[in-house]
């Protein structure tokens, strides 16, 4: 789990982050949404200590980060994984370089055993002999799995994900989300999304924090999302016509007008 | 990790320059023992003086200063680069957050492997760079082969080795540092990366020439 209480961030007279608290529940898929500027980056990127905030606290399960020495970061840092927008492979390593590379720092383990590992979490992320090329070789798909194979290899408690889908086709995504969604629930892990992408939100959103001009502007879960009267979010999350439908469909459904899919099948007949 | 990735800066620094180095020391070489003759017309001045210019200008100028200027240019602008596009595209963030120290991890190397090689390639440089000389010196006719080797034991004083040693040491460290700052801090993108790449190189050779004149005057000429 991790809590953040009254984060404020500034760049010169530019207030980014104000006021900001939040809990990030563990074994559950954490998104933090909001419009471009919003500030949901510099959040996360505070909660992982590139940035340190003005003032506020971040504590990881019990344990102030704000306050931690550098020793301990390091040593936090050790349980944390990080899948990047541009996935942030290192170029001049290949496939297998990329993924052994945490191990090779911070782990006594043989060549052998370290390759197992990279086997086993190339596999868990469903690609297989690609252990050779480079990440220019790769589809930005697979170049995604690849991150996420590498951000989990030290098997961390923590995930952080910093729009996993962006670039990425709508089938592709959802393959994404998915993976992050099952890697979230079988290693228990606190997973941070940041994220534009609706489906994603109404996927897998399963404690949603969005910002709005810096500030927390709503949280709840996906479901809660449908019946919200927060005209911001609604006007964020359903921005087109077709998502307005969708939420509407939604709502019938949640209302049991619309049963299920057999009974949706029989009045699009 | 830190010793591989040291061995690895040390292969692309070392090996890498050589090519370049070597093939400028010896036209440098070559160029300066057929000028010299050109200006050394006088009767009264024994020819085997060429050989003697032709060395002293190598080892206290030529080697150390041309070849780091140069690479200034190749190495400064490739750390500058690599730096910079690491840094944009996000990939010392995720050093980072895998709590490794990323100075120390890629930037450390990299100036300790330039320190470690490119006093090597200026004494590559000094050798070929006087074969050069010779070579062109013989095959023009200018000098033959013994007036050559006589001239080059001519007064020859060891202190200027060191000279130039000393020189290639801070010259390795600056053509190492500043890009390395450059590349570390970019902010923006591809047209940043290109922008701190250049002026990376312009800062490192200006560095390169006030260092190359207050060394002088400091282990050549200390009591004016």
């Amino acid at each position: 789990m991790i809590e953040f209480k009254h984060i404020k961030k500034s760049f010169g007279d530019n207030i980014v982050l104000d006021d900001v608290s939040h809990v990030m529940e563990s074994g559950k898929a954490n998104l933090i949404i909001g419009t471009s500027g919003s500030g949901k980056t510099v959040l996360q990127k505070c909660l992982v200590g590139l940035f340190e905030p003005d003032s506020g606290e971040i504590i990881y399960d019990g344990v102030s980060f704000t306050e931690m020495t550098e020793e301990h970061r390091k040593m936090l840092r050790q349980q944390i994984g990080m899948l990047f927008q541009n996935s942030a492979l290192f170029d001049s390593m290949t496939v297998e370089q990329n993924i052994m590379f945490p191990l090779d720092m911070f782990t006594k383990k043989s060549h052998s055993e370290k390759l197992k590992r990279v086997n086993e979490v190339l596999e868990r992320v469903n690609l297989k002999d690609i252990n050779k090329k480079f990440p220019a070789e790769i589809s930005g798909g697979m170049k995604k799995r690849v991150g996420i194979a590498r951000a989990i290899v030290l098997n961390p408690k923590y995930l952080f994900c910093d729009e996993p889908n962006s670039g990425l086709d709508p089938q592709t995504s959802m393959v994404i989300d998915k993976l992050i969604y099952d890697i979230t629930k079988e290693f228990n892990i606190t997973t941070v999304i940041n994220t534009h992408d609706m489906n994603s939100v109404m996927e897998i959103g399963e404690n949603i924090l969005y910002m709005y001009q810096g500030k927390k502007e709503w949280s709840g879960t996906n479901q809660d999302i449908i019946f919200s009267k927060n005209e911001r979010l609604n006007a964020f999350i359903f921005a087109s016509e077709f998502l307005k439908d969708a939420k509407d469909m939604r709502m019938l459904e949640a209302k049991g007008k619309i049963d299920n899919d057999r009974n949706m099948d029989d009045l699009l007949k | 990790m830190y010793w591989k990735e040291f061995m690895h800066q040390c292969v692309d620094i070392g090996i890498g320059s050589l090519g370049i180095v070597s093939l400028i020391s010896f036209f440098i070489g070559a160029v300066s023992a057929v000028q010299t003759s050109y200006q050394l017309v006088s009767p009264l001045i024994p020819r085997s003086t060429i050989a003697q210019i032709v060395r002293d200008s190598i080892i206290l100028e030529f080697a150390p200063t041309l070849v780091c200027i140069v690479l200034a240019g190749v190495i400064g602008s490739k750390i500058a680069s690599e730096l910079g596009n690491m840094r944009v595209s996000e990939q010392i963030d995720a050093l980072e957050i895998m709590g490794i120290n990323t100075k120390a991890y890629l930037i450390a190397p990299k100036i300790i492997a330039a320190i470690t090689t490119i006093p090597l390639l200026v004494v590559i440089g000094m050798t070929l760079g006087i074969l050069g000389g010779r070579v062109a010196a013989i095959g023009s006719g200018v000098l033959d082969a013994t007036t050559f080797d006589k001239g080059l034991l001519q007064n020859f004083v060891p202190y200027n080795v060191f000279f130039a040693l000393i020189k290639s040491y801070v010259f390795a460290f600056i053509i190492s540092s500043i890009p390395a700052y450059y590349g570390y801090n970019v902010k923006g993108g591809a047209l940043e990366i290109g922008r701190s790449s250049t002026k990376s190189v312009v800062v490192s050779c200006i560095m390169l020439l006030c260092a190359d004149y207050v060394l002088s005057q400091l282990l050549l000429n200390p009591g004016h």
